[in-house]
Parts: structure tokens; C-alpha cells; sequence
């Protein structure tokens, strides 16, 4: 049986609706539960809406020192590791997009390999390796090891769009008198906007939302990002969960917006990366 | 790189063969003496079955619900940017914070999935998600496919848009119905995103170490732990502190993905790589 057009876009909008249902409604229950006041968390049975919409929780939250503190390291962190990752990939990349070399399947392996070593089977030897630099609780030890990590990645969506660009506009540009280098940064880097802020907000959101590594190298409290930080509102001591999620919905936030910006090159990103 | 991926690589296998105090000095080599002790750890063999069950579980659902998710998403009707806005939420949250909020939504007193399964007449009698050794591993579950789902689909998403308007006219023509259009057109034109969805999900969801931290916390002991959270105990939180033998581990993890990834690639007979 073939359903008509129109029941057939409204049958979709519906099982739409549905889905994002599903994936909203664990996060509309932090936003509501960061809006009460401890006493109503301790409500058995649940309820859904706050009776009493407490916004000095997000005040509170942003005020505390800890918060303060553990944004600030989070900053520190994505940012420097972005950069970082983004200024060794862009050579990286437009070298192995213009120069046929040995092995294209090695380069995807190294990829997959770097993935494989994830942080977290790495741990041991990380900390080992920056205990050693006298690098503990340091944010350069978080830097260093997010823009490695995401660089892999950063390569990999830019190799495929700059081997995209046809070679004729760089010829062309040296015809002109552009060296080498002119040519990368007059020519491919300003044709490469999109790829580039691609890559790097990939790379944000990855140092951004890292856990286990921060875990492990930041003992000190003061040196904690927000991803360990905030679980000090709720341990076997203290269940500040209004606060915790208060916390997390401001963690969140950005990333969703930045998410949102580079959604149009999610899916070309991706297919341009290796999904051919 | 070679800073924080060989080195440390290399500085984890020179840890599996040391001895090292509790206080992490190193005393002395003792070959592969934490491998032989390794594979005589009582919990072992749990570990082991929880993993496999946790990697298996986790990415055969993430890769069956994605393809219908893929399917949907890719197919147009009003709202679809809205949708795929909400798609995206659980890949932004960190798993860390997207943990924690299961932790209390599983809640035995306070958790809104007990309340909404009793009002729902669904369960009798609330349930201790994450108390309760029956519960603990399929919840856990639950939580890995939920954050696994939105890059996986995003990864089918890209391999459908690959596929030429024209194969589909084509198939229409021959009157094909849409299943048959579905299992002789779309899946094998789809192979090579599904091969690296499958890799790529293989190697996350085996590392994968925030969720089974947060919500297995409050049992004790390592009925309910993969490999990557083992590691972490025993290295910097149970009473053994060994850093020998969780570098050890470190390496047996490191072997048993790359094994997982050939043998698998090899399966499937991968010929994406020059591509």
C-alpha cells in the first residue's frame, strides 16, 4: 500500500516529533530539576515541573568559586588544544591531500590507530610520562594531549576538502607570483573557511567534553575542568543535585550552539572524511 | 603526536614489565610477570564477559536503531532541522554530565523512570536500576546506546547522501516496492558507512569509560566492570594501586581492539582503504 504525499510527509513529522522527543527528555528533566529547590528533589513520588522555579540556583552556581574556577580551566584547555590541533593539521592535511605519497591506507590506519589508543588505555602511561615533566595539574598537560588526540581527526576532515579544491586555482595563483606559502594562505585557507571551522569546533567540543585524562592528571580541586568539577555537587557527602545540573546546563549551552552552527557540515564533513 | 601517543605507549609497556610500589616508585623489572598475574585475577573472567557483552549489546543496537533513525532524517518533511537539532543533544552533552542525569533519573526513590513505569502500570514495585545485579549491566546499556546513536546516525546519514537520486528512480521504474528498494539498493550501497560506523563504534563503546564509572559507582568490588574501568581501578582507586599490572591490562586493551578491528574489517573484506 503506497500512502499518499501528504499522509506520508505528516506520517514522518509525526515519527519526527517522536524522536526528538526520545532524545530531549532525559535533558528537560535536568533543566526543570536545576530550577528547584533541594526540597522539591527529595519529592517521592516526582514531580515534573518545579512548584516553586528557584532561578538563584544558576546564581548560586555561578558565583561559587569551584565553578569559576573549573570554567575557567575548561576554557583554557578547549581553546589551547583547539588551536593547537587546528595549526598542525592544516599542514598536515594540505600536504597529504596535494602530494601523492606511499601508502594513502596508511594514513587512514594511523587515523584509526590514534583512535584505538584512546585516552583511557593510555592513562597509565600519560600519567607516568607527565608525572615525570613535573606537568601534573597543569593545563598544558590537558592541552597537549587534547590536540594530539583530536588531531588525527582535524586531518582527516581537511585532507578531503582541500583535495577537493581544484588544482588549476593554485596553478593559477603561482602564475600570478604567489609562492607556495602565498598560495596556501591567500588561496586554499580562505576557500577552506567551513572545512576549517569544522575541524575546529570538532576539536573544542572533544577537549571541551574530555573526561577521563582530566580525571587522572588534575588532582589538585583548583585545577579541575568542568567536566570533573561538577561532579563535587554530588558525592556519598553532599547531593546538590539542583546544583549539579545547573552546572551542567551551563557546560552544555555552548556546545549545543556551536553544534548547531555546524550542523549544515555535519553530514558533507563527514562524507567528504572518509564515508565514500 | 609522538608525544602523547608513542611515548606514552611505549612508557605503558615498559610499566607492564615493572614492579612499582603502591606510591607508584619504580623497583624493579619482572618481565612478564604481571601478565601471568594478571590472568590469575579472580575477577577476571567477569570482566571479561561484562565486556563483551557491553561492547556486542551496545553497538549491534546503536548500529540497528541509527539505520532507521538515518532513514528518517534523511527523508524530508516540515521540522526536520528541528529534529536533527534534538539529534545532536546527547553527541554536545559530555558523558560525564549526560551519566550523572541517568544516575538520577534511575534513582530508586526520587527517579522519574520509576514513577512514569508505576503510573504507566508497567512495573509493580519501583525497581533499584542500579543497585539491583539483575538491572545494573542493561541499564548501563540503555545509556551507551542512547549517547552512541547520534554520530552513528550522523555517519548513515552522510553514506545515504552519497547515493545517486538516479539508483532509486531506477529501481521505481523496475517497481520495486520500498523493501526490496531498501534491501537491494540502499544497504549495499550503504556498506562502506556502515563498515566505518562499525569500527568507529567498536573502538568508542569498548573504551568507553565515563558511563560504567558513574553508574556502576556504587557497587563495590568489579562484578559489573568492562576492561577500561578494571584498568582504572586498579591502577588508581581499589586497594591494589598496581600501576604494573593496569599497565599490563592497558596493553592487553590496546591488543584485543586492534584484533576486534582486523578481524572484523577482514569479515567484511574492506577494499575502502585506497578509496
Amino acid at each position: 500500500m503506497r500512502l499518499t504525499r501528504p499522509a506520508r510527509r505528516a506520517a514522518l513529522a509525526a515519527g519526527g516529533a517522536a524522536v526528538a522527543l526520545a532524545f530531549l527528555a532525559p535533558y528537560v528533566v535536568m533543566l526543570l530539576d536545576s530550577l528547584k529547590p533541594a526540597a522539591e528533589l527529595r519529592a517521592s513520588p516526582p514531580r515534573l515541573l518545579p512548584t516553586h522555579w528557584q532561578w538563584s540556583n544558576y546564581a548560586e552556581v555561578v558565583r561559587d568559586p569551584v565553578f569559576r574556577s573549573a570554567l575557567r580551566v575548561s576554557l583554557e584547555v578547549a581553546v589551547g588544544s583547539t588551536a593547537l590541533a587546528v595549526a598542525a593539521a592544516v599542514p598536515a592535511a594540505y600536504h597529504t591531500a596535494r602530494h601523492r605519497f606511499r601508502g594513502r591506507s596508511a594514513f587512514l590506519f594511523l587515523v584509526l590507530v590514534t583512535q584505538m589508543f584512546s585516552p583511557t588505555a593510555l592513562v597509565v602511561g600519560l600519567y607516568r610520562e607527565f608525572f615525570e615533566l613535573g606537568l601534573v595539574n597543569t593545563t598544558a598537560a590537558l592541552i597537549l594531549t587534547n590536540a594530539a588526540f583530536n588531531l588525527a581527526f582535524a586531518v582527516w576532515i581537511l585532507r578531503a576538502f582541500f583535495a577537493s579544491i581544484p588544482r588549476e586555482i593554485e596553478e593559477a595563483a603561482e602564475v600570478d607570483g604567489c609562492g607556495r606559502i602565498g598560495t596556501l594562505l591567500r588561496v586554499v585557507l580562505p576557500l577552506s573557511r567551513p572545512a576549517i571551522v569544522t575541524a575546529a569546533i570538532f576539536a573544542f567540543i572533544a577537549a571541551w567534553n574530555e573526561y577521563s585524562v582530566a580525571l587522572t592528571l588534575m588532582t589538585d580541586a583548583a585545577m579541575k575542568p568542568l567536566t570533573v568539577g561538577i561532579t563535587a555537587y554530588v558525592t556519598a557527602y553532599v547531593q546538590h543535585w539542583n546544583l549539579l545540573f545547573g552546572a551542567s546546563v551551563l557546560a552544555i549551552v555552548p556546545v549545543i550552539v556551536l553544534f548547531a552552527l555546524i550542523e549544515p557540515y555535519l553530514v558533507s564533513g563527514l562524507t567528504a572524511g572518509g564515508v565514500k | 603526536m609522538t608525544g602523547v601517543v608513542v611515548y606514552p605507549a611505549a612508557a605503558l609497556v615498559a610499566a607492564s614489565l615493572g614492579r612499582y610500589s603502591m606510591t607508584g616508585v619504580y623497583q624493579r623489572g619482572v618481565g612478564l610477570l604481571n601478565y601471568r598475574r594478571l590472568v590469575e585475577q579472580d575477577a577476571l573472567p567477569a570482566v571479561i564477559g561484562n565486556t563483551v557483552l557491553w561492547v556486542v549489546v551496545v553497538v549491534a543496537a546503536t548500529v540497528v536503531v541509527s539505520l532507521a533513525l538515518a532513514q528518517l532524517l534523511d527523508a524530508n518533511f516540515p521540522g526536520r532541522r528541528l529534529v536533527r537539532w534534538a539529534v545532536i543533544v546527547p553527541w554536545a552533552a559530555s558523558l560525564i554530565v549526560t551519566s550523572k542525569l541517568f544516575v538520577w533519573i534511575y534513582d530508586y526513590y526520587f527517579g522519574v523512570l520509576n514513577h512514569l513505569l508505576l503510573a504507566l502500570g508497567v512495573l509493580a514495585a519501583p525497581i533499584d536500576w542500579l543497585g539491583d545485579d539483575a538491572t545494573v549491566m542493561g541499564a548501563m546499556v540503555a545509556v551507551g546506546v542512547f549517547v552512541s546513536l547520534p554520530f552513528t546516525t550522523y555517519v548513515l546519514l552522510a553514506g545515504l547522501a552519497t547515493i545517486p537520486a538516479d539508483v532509486y528512480e531506477a529501481a521505481r521504474l523496475d517497481g520495486a516496492s520500498p523493501w526490496v528498494t531498501y534491501r537491494a539498493v540502499t544497504l549495499p550501497l550503504l556498506a562502506p558507512a556502515l563498515v566505518v560506523a562499525v569500527v568507529l563504534n567498536l573502538i568508542y563503546v569498548f573504551n568507553s569509560f565515563p558511563i560504567v564509572w558513574t553508574l556502576n559507582d556504587r557497587n563495590p568490588g568489579f562484578g559489573h566492570d568492562t576492561l577500561v574501568t578494571y584498568l582504572y581501578k586498579i591502577a588508581f582507586k581499589s586497594a591494589l594501586r598496581d600501576v604494573g599490572l593496569a599497565a599490563a591490562l592497558g596493553v592487553v586493551n590496546v591488543l584485543l581492539v586492534l584484533a576486534a578491528v582486523v578481524m572484523y574489517l577482514r569479515t567484511v573484506r574492506w577494499q575502502g582503504a585506497e578509496a
